[in-house]
């Protein structure tokens, strides 16, 4: 009798012990990755709202399980890098098919970002969220960021990251509004039509000093002021066209109007 | 009054005998002619406009000693700018302005303002003139014996014809011919492929689906130093793209890819534009100058714009080492077409 309690005791430690180290975990991973906004450790809770919330907001196109259907691309294995910058951007979900997602506020919390984000990501491996570090260009180089823009962004993004129009009504969008973190991620799941910069073709420093060098487009002033888009002779060659040769045109209407 | 008297000079003419005469409208003064007053303002005006105008060199002076670089000045809808290049284009542009606005105002109220009339001679010369002139050419055709003496005639002839050869042979130093470099690149058996800008060899692992790599091959800078111009990386540039082999519809030669990674020239066939727009979905590569639009997972071929031919392609493979290479040279001439083009 006494021996039986006695074990049935040691079996409740255990099993309390169990029980804390568990909540514990969930505790320490759900404060990590709402405060990082990172889902390396995603708990199974987040994993399952995720899921929730991919089966009312996704799941028309992407599938029940993200295999994908013949309105949306399969998920599984594009990682939480692809989500949170789908998500994060507005573009996903879609309000209505498209040849291309525009950009628009988006609808869901940052939570809930995650959530769907270590959804996705626990369907299949793929590139995780990038982390602070990942985005620290304090030790970038500004000048080789420069020339990697110039050779790998710019025929789509334009010289001065303005965007600018693709085939068939797609375009690649203007990067004056997006942070780091989306550039980044961007670069590294090639959303919708744009190409993958994956790490092996472009490291994570050169990354770090394309960002560095799209801050630098982003903050640097203009000397000239009135940019016109940055969109090279076509904005400044109507501007000049209309007026300027307005301007001279009225000019030369004065010299020639007659004296009273 | 006046406004009667305009549409008849408009309109018709007073007939004299056969001769239509149109008269000239009487001449209006200006209020600067008649009333000293007047002209004595405009006098000033013009007189500020000067002064104006130097104040402004003066200004523009100061501006580029005194306004650091680092300033800068916020306009509104304008936008933020260097108020250093602000200052300097206000007060320089003003001088010039107030300089031409007061010479033109000056000539309008001030210079002379009376008409007058100049007739119009005849053109041709007087009929004795004439005649003098061809007699004396007439003397000269007898006299030089151009008419009687052939041999003369025909040698003179023949030496004019071909006195403009040399300007002709000398075009040659416009340039060697190109012979066949219009046909060939750097890229030959085993050239290794690297990333563009930062030199990195490629394993076919490195790409993953939906990749593009700008690329050049891996001996590019030392060919290009020795050449002293950009004539190799122009004809040899490349992008690297990596798609589903399923995906793949065809391709210029067989066995040309790598495992779904092709290799295609970056130098559009229409006029050369440098293009990389590549959308990885459609496999579409669009040109930005006039819209040529090749699909990379058909042979490169032509879908839309003004380019004649597809999209040469480079065939690839992997070297002994694991890391891509070209199995040889284009097989057809990369960049736009050129007349003796096969």
């Amino acid at each position: 009798m006494t021996s039986t309690s006695v074990r049935r005791n040691k079996a409740t430690g255990l099993v309390v012990l169990l029980a804390g180290l568990v909540m514990t975990g969930v505790g320490y991973a759900a404060v990590t990755s709402t405060a990082e906004a990172s889902v390396t450790t995603a708990s199974q809770t987040q994993i399952d709202q995720g899921k929730q919330l991919f089966q009312q907001g996704c799941a028309t196109c992407h599938g029940l399980a993200a295999q994908g259907s013949s309105e949306g691309p399969s998920l599984i294995g594009v990682g939480a890098a692809a989500v949170n910058f789908q998500v994060s951007t507005g573009r996903m979900p879609m309000a209505a098919p498209a040849n291309q997602a525009p950009q628009k506020p988006p609808i869901y919390t940052d939570e809930q970002i995650a959530a769907l984000a270590s959804y996705v990501a626990s369907l299949g491996p793929g590139p995780a969220v990038p982390s602070d570090e990942d985005l620290n260009t304090s030790d970038a180089n500004l000048a080789e960021g420069g020339v990697l823009f110039r050779t790998n962004c710019a025929q789509c993004h334009n010289f001065a990251g303005r965007g600018g129009a693709l085939s068939n009504g797609k375009y690649a969008p203007n990067m004056m509004g997006a942070t780091p973190r989306q550039i980044y991620e961007a670069m590294l799941t090639g959303p919708q039509n744009m190409p993958v910069f994956n790490d092996k073709t472009l490291p994570p420093a050169q990354k770090r000093a394309i960002l560095k060098y799209i801050n630098e487009l982003q903050t640097a002033p203009s000397p000239g002021g009135l940019a016109l888009g940055s969109l090279g002779p076509v904005t400044e060659g109507i501007f000049i066209w209309t007026a300027g040769l307005g301007a001279l045109l009225a000019v030369a209407v004065w010299i020639g109007a007659k004296v009273r | 009054m006046s406004n009667d008297h305009k549409t008849d000079v408009a309109t018709t003419g007073i007939v004299e005998g056969d001769i239509v005469e149109f008269p000239l409208p009487p001449h209006h003064h200006r209020l600067t002619d008649t009333d000293p007053r007047a002209a004595r303002r405009a006098e000033r005006q013009v007189s500020i406009m000067f002064i104006l105008s130097a104040l402004c060199i003066i200004g523009f002076v100061v501006a580029y000693v005194a306004i650091p670089e680092t300033s800068y000045i916020d306009l509104g809808p304008v936008g933020t700018l260097q108020t250093s290049n602000l200052m300097l284009g206000l007060t320089f542009g003003l001088a010039t302005l107030l300089i031409g606005i007061a010479a033109i105002h000056w000539a309008k109220k001030l210079m002379s303002d009376e008409e007058i009339v100049d007739y119009r001679h005849p053109v041709g010369s007087p009929q004795e003139d004439r005649d003098a002139a061809k007699a004396a050419f007439d003397a000269g055709v007898a006299e030089s014996g151009f008419v009687e003496r052939k041999m003369v005639r025909r040698t003179l002839l023949g030496a004019l014809a071909l006195f403009p050869l040399p300007l002709i042979v000398m075009l040659k130093d416009m340039g060697p011919l190109p012979g066949d470099s219009l046909r060939h690149t750097i890229w030959r058996k085993g050239s290794r492929i690297v990333v563009d800008v930062t030199g990195q060899p490629l394993r076919p692992e490195d790409m993953q689906v939906g990749s593009l790599v700008s690329a050049s091959p891996a001996d590019l800078n030392e060919i290009q130093e020795a050449d002293g111009d950009q004539n190799a990386r122009a004809k040899a540039s490349i992008i690297l793209v990596r798609m589903k082999p399923s995906d793949i519809v065809s391709e210029q030669g067989d066995g040309w890819s790598w495992n779904g990674i092709l290799a295609f020239s970056k130098i559009c066939t229409h006029v050369g534009c440098p293009i990389a727009l590549y959308q990885q979905r459609t496999h579409h590569l669009l040109c930005p100058c006039h819209q040529s639009t090749f699909d990379l997972a058909d042979s490169g071929k032509v879908v839309f714009g003004p380019a004649a031919r597809a999209m040469p392609q480079l065939p690839i493979t992997v070297d002994s080492e694991g890391y891509l290479v070209a199995q040889s040279d284009f097989q057809q001439p990369v960049g736009p077409s050129f007349w003796e083009r096969a």
